[in-house]
């Protein structure tokens, strides 16, 4: 098939990003739950078993995250040039907190020990923080650079792995209890306004027509998805219904799923470029300078859309 | 302390693409990668339309967010301003193509040519397999740089330490010096007229400007 030409204008404004897709995207989206997850199984009072599997689990999802995106780096056999050429970069402070969560995952495993579960709870926590600001560090990005994605990112991230250990919980022969369920809550309730405020603070501030297209039409499906039917099904859960542990898994499943959704579509779908702008057009001759101009943006102050 | 900029007058380019073509040909950059860019840009609606031509490049920011992002300290700001990629430790992570607001870095991950898998002699003795996998650049022709420290010679007077795309312009749009240096050409220029930097408020504080009316 013939390939559309592509027209020197269409160079000026946002396009989609195609340098990361969804090897990096999982490493988000894995990552940022299994950071989540190791946090909560470290301060919740779980069953020993319970704990084990959720710290397993986290370790996992971190795991598969990096894996993906080492297949996705362009020479992959340089990543340790990361440790050896120890750079202030947040990818470097995430690489090398993952050393330490691995550590400190792997003898919690061995051991049992409360204060090693701690520390990889710490630690995946600080990945999770991590993530949120590698995001946050590319300016090229604008609906990453927004400083309300750290939050956003945390939130979720935090969200997910409470989802992952009730899911874990659920499974286990210990019923999900009454705190956790509450703790679930907070944190969908939480995640929700975190979402709403960034993508308030994205329109205000201005992002690409694109990229509010994008954020803006998975909305009603995030808030129904992600938020409204996993706080029915643990408020059903908290009353005492029947199948308990069934509603607490779909809730926590669904919490995930959603954060997942959100993720993939912020690191894919709506990673528009900054494009370019003409804040003065030439003069020649004897005429006037033309307006300013910012294609594929709306009108922002001082800077009129192309 | 140096500052190596670039001042392109937008009033005087007519989109030729011969920078594009100089850059080409003096950095051999593979099929579909373009460190220079001249884009064409319409604006204003029938019959009050404005056509502006616009080369872009990496803008050799004094605050690079592409060396802040860097894991493996691969990019980095030189004394004389020039933002530079160290291909041997690059590892392939697009962070820095993320980072940039200018569009200006890319990546290619297997070897392509003008005509298929089969390299041109032309292509084949200038392929340079480091730059496989790695982010690249406009370098501002680091190379002549570096030729000029070693010469003498000035950067943006004498034509063979002056970067290629300064050199073929057929409008002399475009001037390449010494910020720091008042004498500079591009430093006289700048205070002859009105120019401004793209994306200045994302802090970057770019090192080329765009000329758009005397002062």
């Amino acid at each position: 098939m013939k390939k559309p030409l592509l027209r020197a204008s269409s160079l000026a404004s946002p396009k989609q990003q195609h340098n990361w897709d969804w090897r990096a995207a999982s490493n988000f989206i894995a990552g940022g739950a299994g950071g989540g997850l190791l946090l909560w199984a470290s301060v919740v009072n779980a069953s020993a078993d319970a704990t084990r599997m959720a710290i397993l689990l986290g370790l996992i999802l971190i795991g598969s995250g990096l894996t993906c995106v080492w297949f996705e780096i362009g020479r992959p056999w340089r990543a340790l040039n990361v440790y050896r050429h120890f750079a202030t970069s947040w990818m470097t402070r995430e690489a090398v907190v993952a050393l330490g969560v691995f550590a400190a995952g792997g003898l919690a495993l061995l051991t049992g020990a409360f204060a090693l579960s701690f520390l990889a709870g710490i630690l995946g926590l600080t990945f999770l923080y991590s993530q949120a600001r590698i995001l946050a560090a590319n300016k090229g990005i604008p609906a990453w650079r927004h400083p309300r994605s750290i939050s956003l990112m945390i939130a979720t991230g935090l969200a997910e792995g409470a989802g992952f250990l009730v899911c874990v919980l659920s499974l286990s022969s210990a019923a999900v209890g009454f705190p956790v369920l509450a703790g679930l809550i907070a944190l969908i309730v939480v995640r929700a306004l975190f979402w709403k405020s960034y993508l308030g603070a994205l329109v205000a501030d201005g992002a690409p027509d694109a990229t509010l297209k994008v954020l803006s039409g998975i909305a009603p499906r995030l808030l129904v998805v992600g938020h409204i039917l996993p706080a029915l099904a643990v408020v059903a859960a908290m009353a005492g219904m029947p199948g308990g542990a069934v509603l607490s898994f779909a809730a926590g499943i669904l919490v995930v799923a959603g954060g997942w959704f959100l993720k993939f579509t912020l690191v894919r779908r709506a990673a528009f470029t900054q494009g370019l702008a003409l804040l003065h057009l030439p003069v020649r001759g004897q005429g006037t300078a033309g307006a300013a101009t910012k294609p594929g943006w709306k009108t922002v102050p001082g800077v009129k859309a192309g | 302390m140096k500052r190596y900029v670039m001042s392109i007058d937008l009033r005087r380019c007519v989109g030729c693409q011969t920078c594009t073509a100089a850059c080409k040909g003096a950095n051999a950059t593979p099929p579909g990668i373009q460190w220079r860019r001249v884009l064409d840009i319409e604006t204003g609606e029938f019959p009050d339309v404005q056509r502006t031509f616009l080369p872009m490049a990496c803008m050799h920011c004094a605050n690079p967010p592409c060396e802040k992002v860097c894991p493996t300290r691969a990019t980095t700001k030189r004394a004389d301003g020039l933002v530079a990629i160290d291909y041997e430790l690059c590892i392939g992570c697009a962070n820095c193509v993320m980072a940039c607001p200018y569009d200006a870095r890319s990546i290619v991950h297997e070897a392509h040519y003008a005509y298929g898998d089969t390299p041109m002699a032309s292509e084949a003795a200038r392929f340079d397999p480091d730059r496989i996998g790695v982010s690249m650049k406009c370098s501002f022709c680091v190379d002549r740089i570096d030729l000029a420290e070693r010469t003498g010679q000035i950067p943006g007077v004498d034509p063979e330490v002056t970067p290629a795309c300064v050199n073929s312009c057929i409008s002399g749009a475009m001037e390449f010096g010494d910020i720091e240096d008042p004498e500079s050409s591009v430093s006289r220029l700048l205070a002859q007229t009105q120019h401004y930097r793209m994306h200045e408020e994302l802090g970057t504080e770019p090192g080329v400007y765009y000329i758009w009316d005397q002062s």
